[in-house]
């Protein structure tokens, strides 16, 4: 069964939908209400404020501790600066995907390491010669996103004005309500947002004094449903959905690299030894099978099966995630889309996809199918850059 | 007096025998069935011992039951149903526990609660043995591979040959080699650091086998118990509704349907043997029953030195059957109680005993029980793996009032007073596994409503498992694949022309799996025998 997160006594008050479910072990909020566009309008016009303690945290202490996440990470770790947080990806020897997540440098020998998924046994197997420490934090730290246009604002409001100068990916250690926390210039929706982490016996003040300051500016408490559109929106990939951890896998075809997974921008090959980088670098030499893609819907063909049927075209009001298959426009089958969503501030159906590499150009047409009044069809789809959906306020 | 003649006689309705006269029957064959006892299912069977319960006598849960034979017999139809075990509960000394669910999340927090790292090391290692088991699973889906050369040492060799074994990643190769040679508690030392997980996981190592968890050979045997866990940790070991016998029921019901005839009370007393050939069985009467061919379900011991008789054999395949190890290591202690176990643990409500209860608290304590039985005693206290089938299927037992059943082990055939003195140990026996749960579960000695206690004599006088081995015969490396029960017969064949093996002693071995029944069914009917 799963167990509630430090923040559960104020998010059960109002998920007034009973719709939760379990993340890595928590309960989770799905959606408030019974649908989310209350909650996702909040990401994109005010502020959504969502519990994320449920991922993965390890505190990564010591001399050696730059040199330790250098040797794991994909990233070279140890051009970050302190307060500056990353973005990285680790994989196993055959340069296998385990996980993405961020790394942050808190001081010069205290980094931290977000994930969707538990490391801490293989983080430990990698530390052989290296003075270094690494703790599982994830009980006892909580903490929050606060998304949107408005949470620069509703947070100065809660800390006296500290987040003002805090850039994109960068973190500071402040406090809200009295208590130690530390905020850090990141999320999940593509937008300005800021995450709040807090020693979880202070979460409640904490979670009270945003809620206060957010609530006069529009913020809403916003579940996972909610988030999964706007991730899909900013083209963010995920694990156990996107691509499978190769610990999880049974069978080779279902691993993924960096570069099938586009997240190559964040490996650094050229560099002292690193895990899977032989594997990587044959890999780059080679050439990737697969690559990860956006998927923009055509329309009209689209609205024509549901025509055919006398029936106006049908909005999906969630994201979805039972993979579909994706055809070239011969009919041959090609790869498949993992996820996907209608985006109402794009307005289009959007699909974050595996093709084969040949497939994977900006532009390239392909077909998705679908399911019109019980039959499978095929529509249109055009290879798009991600993300799909950029405000330039989410760097600014 | 001979009477009509049939085209297949089983030996021993045990769920294997069964199975086999249901495939025969299936596909035509005129077949009969001769149980020695009053109900069928041998190890595989249920039985109101006490006004109102139901006892799983001896086996109690299923897992490596094959899952397309279900499907082939139409078992569900003629009455088997399994329900899954929820958990794997760990009661410790000191009053703190361990439960293991299927739920992935829950099961790390309470591994983290002694070792962070092993929480997470866990699913990794249930990743590693099902991919290995998977490998497995082609074996013993599958007749025993034809080996070039037979000796032991060849294993390896024979193993690499196979397709499957070539797709495994060179790290699962490793693996299996180390699984073939090592301990179970050495092999568990290669993943986990914390002594409470290690312990009752090592147990699977020596279930059924005289050795210890520090013997080498024993992690083999944690694999075979993780073939039947494909689809997640502890789900697919499950509870027959009814009881186990409700297995060998249903699986007799098919036979019936097919046209088998059953016999119970009708022991065979040998094996008709003309000119080198089998050609039916004689009863205690003198009574012959002529068949053209004749499958026994029981082990090699009580087959070939029994029913057929040193006479009529090579005196090299009898020495092979005599060093085949039978040596019973285990006994069985059921309890009817008026009320459920309280454990000492703060836990509430019951889903943590709706699984299985191991008494494994350190490896320690597990060697120390096999080191009593080295020497001849059984042990004082013993490993013991619990479970109260009525909390989950309430119908073996009457409302509130429960079923306790203990595997127990270690409890070797030949105690130091000689295996026939038994019987004047079998309630100090008794004592010792009430008194070893009732150090957990205060209160328990109060609700006992009535107690039968098997010994591995009893398992052989009464279920005809000699030596009270459990599954016809040791599941170590040196007795599997085509050395079961003896290398050049892994086949289900006998020097015998026309009898035929369908035990748990044969390939791919004990545990209620249904496997040798129907691979040795489906061999007959392929290769013409019948
Ligand atoms: C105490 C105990 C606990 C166990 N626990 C489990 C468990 O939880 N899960 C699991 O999977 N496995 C378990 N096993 C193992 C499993 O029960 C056996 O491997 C399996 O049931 C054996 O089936 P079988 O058909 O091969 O042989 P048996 O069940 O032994 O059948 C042989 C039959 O032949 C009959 N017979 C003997 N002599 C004659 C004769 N002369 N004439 C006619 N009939 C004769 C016997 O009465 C018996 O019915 C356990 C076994 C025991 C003893």
């Amino acid at each position: 069964m799963p167990i509630p997160t430090p923040f559960h006594p104020r998010t059960s008050e109002l998920c007034r939908s009973y719709r939760y479910k379990d993340w890595s072990g928590y309960i989770a909020v799905c959606a408030y209400a019974t649908y989310a566009d209350r909650e996702y309008f909040a990401f994109r016009y005010a502020a959504g404020l969502i519990d994320v303690t449920p991922l993965f945290k390890y505190d990564v202490t010591g001399p050696d501790a730059a040199s330790f996440l250098a040797r794991v990470m994909a990233r070279d770790i140890r051009k970050l600066k302190a307060q500056q947080v990353s973005y990285a990806c680790w994989c196993d020897e055959d340069g296998k995907l385990l996980d993405d997540g961020t790394v942050w440098r808190i001081d010069d020998n205290h980094y931290r390491v977000t994930a969707a998924d538990h490391h801490l046994a293989w983080f430990h197997r990698n530390t052989a010669g290296l003075n270094v420490t690494i703790t599982d934090v994830t009980d006892s730290i909580a903490a929050l996103s606060l998304q949107g246009p408005l949470s620069r604002e509703i947070l100065n409001h809660a800390t006296g004005s500290v987040v003002d100068g805090l850039r994109f990916f960068r973190l500071t250690n402040t406090n809200i309500a009295n208590r130690d926390v530390i905020i850090t210039r990141t999320g999940y929706t593509g937008d300005l947002g800021y995450e709040i982490w807090t020693a979880s016996e202070d979460a409640l003040a904490v979670y009270d004094a945003i809620y206060e300051a957010g609530t006069p500016l529009g913020m809403q408490p916003a579940g996972l449903d909610a988030m999964d559109i706007t991730r899909i929106e900013a083209g963010f990939i995920l694990n156990g959905v996107d691509y499978f951890s190769a610990n999880h896998c049974l069978i080779e075809s279902r691993k993924s690299t960096p570069l099938e997974a586009d997240l190559a921008w964040t490996v650094q090959l050229n560099r002292e030894p690193f895990i899977g980088q032989a594997a990587l670098k044959a890999e780059k030499a080679r050439g990737q099978d697969r690559a990860f893609v956006g998927l923009v819907m055509e329309w009209d063909e689209f609205e024509a099966h549901f025509a055919e049927h006398g029936l106006p075209p049908e909005i999906c009001s969630a994201a979805w995630r039972d993979p579909i298959p994706i055809y070239d426009t011969l009919g041959n089958h090609v790869g498949q889309a993992t996820s996907g969503a209608w985006s109402p501030m794009l307005k289009k159906n959007l699909a974050l996809a595996t093709v084969k590499a040949e497939f994977a150009t900006p532009g390239t047409q392909l077909r998705m199918e679908t399911t019109v009044e019980y039959v499978r069809k095929t529509v249109p789809v055009t290879v798009t850059e991600k993300p799909f959906y950029n405000p330039e306020r989410k760097r600014k | 007096m001979t009477t009509q003649q049939y085209d297949a006689i089983v030996i021993g309705g045990g769920h294997n025998g069964l199975t086999a006269a249901a495939y025969l029957a299936k596909a035509g064959r005129k077949t009969l069935v001769l149980e020695r006892r009053h109900v069928l299912g041998g190890a595989a069977v249920s039985e109101e011992l006490y006004p109102g319960f139901t006892f799983s006598v001896c086996s109690y849960v299923v897992s490596l039951f094959r899952p397309h034979i279900i499907r082939e017999l139409n078992l569900a139809k003629h009455g088997m149903e399994i329900i899954p075990l929820e958990a794997s509960y760990l009661p410790l000394p000191d009053g703190d526990s361990l439960c293991r669910w299927a739920d992935p999340h829950e099961t790390r927090r309470e591994i983290a609660r002694f070792s962070k790292r092993d929480a997470e090391v866990y699913p990794e290692f249930g990743m590693a043995m099902n991919k290995l088991a998977q490998f497995a699973r082609h074996i013993i889906d599958n007749k025993a591979p034809d080996p070039t050369s037979t000796r032991i040492s060849d294993l390896m060799q024979l193993l690499k040959l196979s397709k499957a074994f070539n797709q495994l990643d060179p790290d699962l190769m490793q693996l299996n080699m180390q699984l073939l040679t090592m301990s179970a508690v050495e092999f568990l030392d290669l993943w986990f650091e914390s002594p409470v997980l290690k312990s009752p996981m090592s147990v699977s190592g020596i279930i059924g086998t005289f050795l210890g968890v520090r013997s080498p050979g024993t992690a083999y045997v944690l694999l075979h118990h993780y073939m039947g866990e494909i689809d997640g940790a502890f789900r697919s070991w499950g509870f027959s509704k009814g009881g186990t016998g409700q297995i060998s029921n249903a699986i007799a019901n098919a036979a019936r349907s097919f046209g088998a005839e059953i016999r119970t009370e009708a022991p065979v007393d040998r094996i008709l043997i003309e000119r080198g050939r089998a050609v039916g069985v004689v009863l205690p009467n003198g009574d012959e029953i002529r068949a053209k061919t004749v499958i026994s379900g029981l082990d090699p011991h009580r087959t070939f030195l029994g029913l057929v008789g040193e006479k009529n054999l090579d005196p090299e395949f009898t020495t092979q059957i005599k060093r085949f190890k039978m040596r019973g290591s285990s006994g069985k202690v059921n309890l009817a109680v008026d009320r459920l176990p309280q454990f000492r643990d703060g836990r509430t409500g019951t889903h943590h005993l709706r699984g299985d209860v191991a008494i494994a608290p350190s490896i320690d304590y597990l060697e120390t029980a096999y080191d009593q039985a080295k020497y001849g005693d059984f042990s004082s206290r013993p490993y013991l793996n619990v479970v109260i089938p009525s909390l989950v299927d309430p119908s073996v037992a009457p409302p509130g009032k429960h079923i306790i059943s203990c595997f127990v082990q270690y409890a070797p055939y030949d105690i130091k007073e000689g295996a026939s003195y038994w019987p004047n140990r079998r309630e100090a026996f008794g004592d010792a596994v009430v008194d070893t749960l009732a150090e957990y579960c205060p209160g328990l000695k109060e609700s006992i409503l009535y107690r039968q206690v098997l010994t591995p004599w009893d398992l052989e006088q009464e279920f005809g498992l000699t030596e009270g081995n459990i599954f016809h015969g040791e599941l170590s490396p040196e007795q599997l694949l085509f050395n079961r029960p003896a290398s050049g017969w892994a086949r289900y064949q006998t020097p015998i022309r026309n009898l035929w093996m369908c035990g748990s002693g044969t390939h791919p071995g004990g545990g209620i799996m249904a496997a040798p029944g129907e691979l040795a069914a489906k061999t007959m009917l392929t290769s013409g025998a019948v």
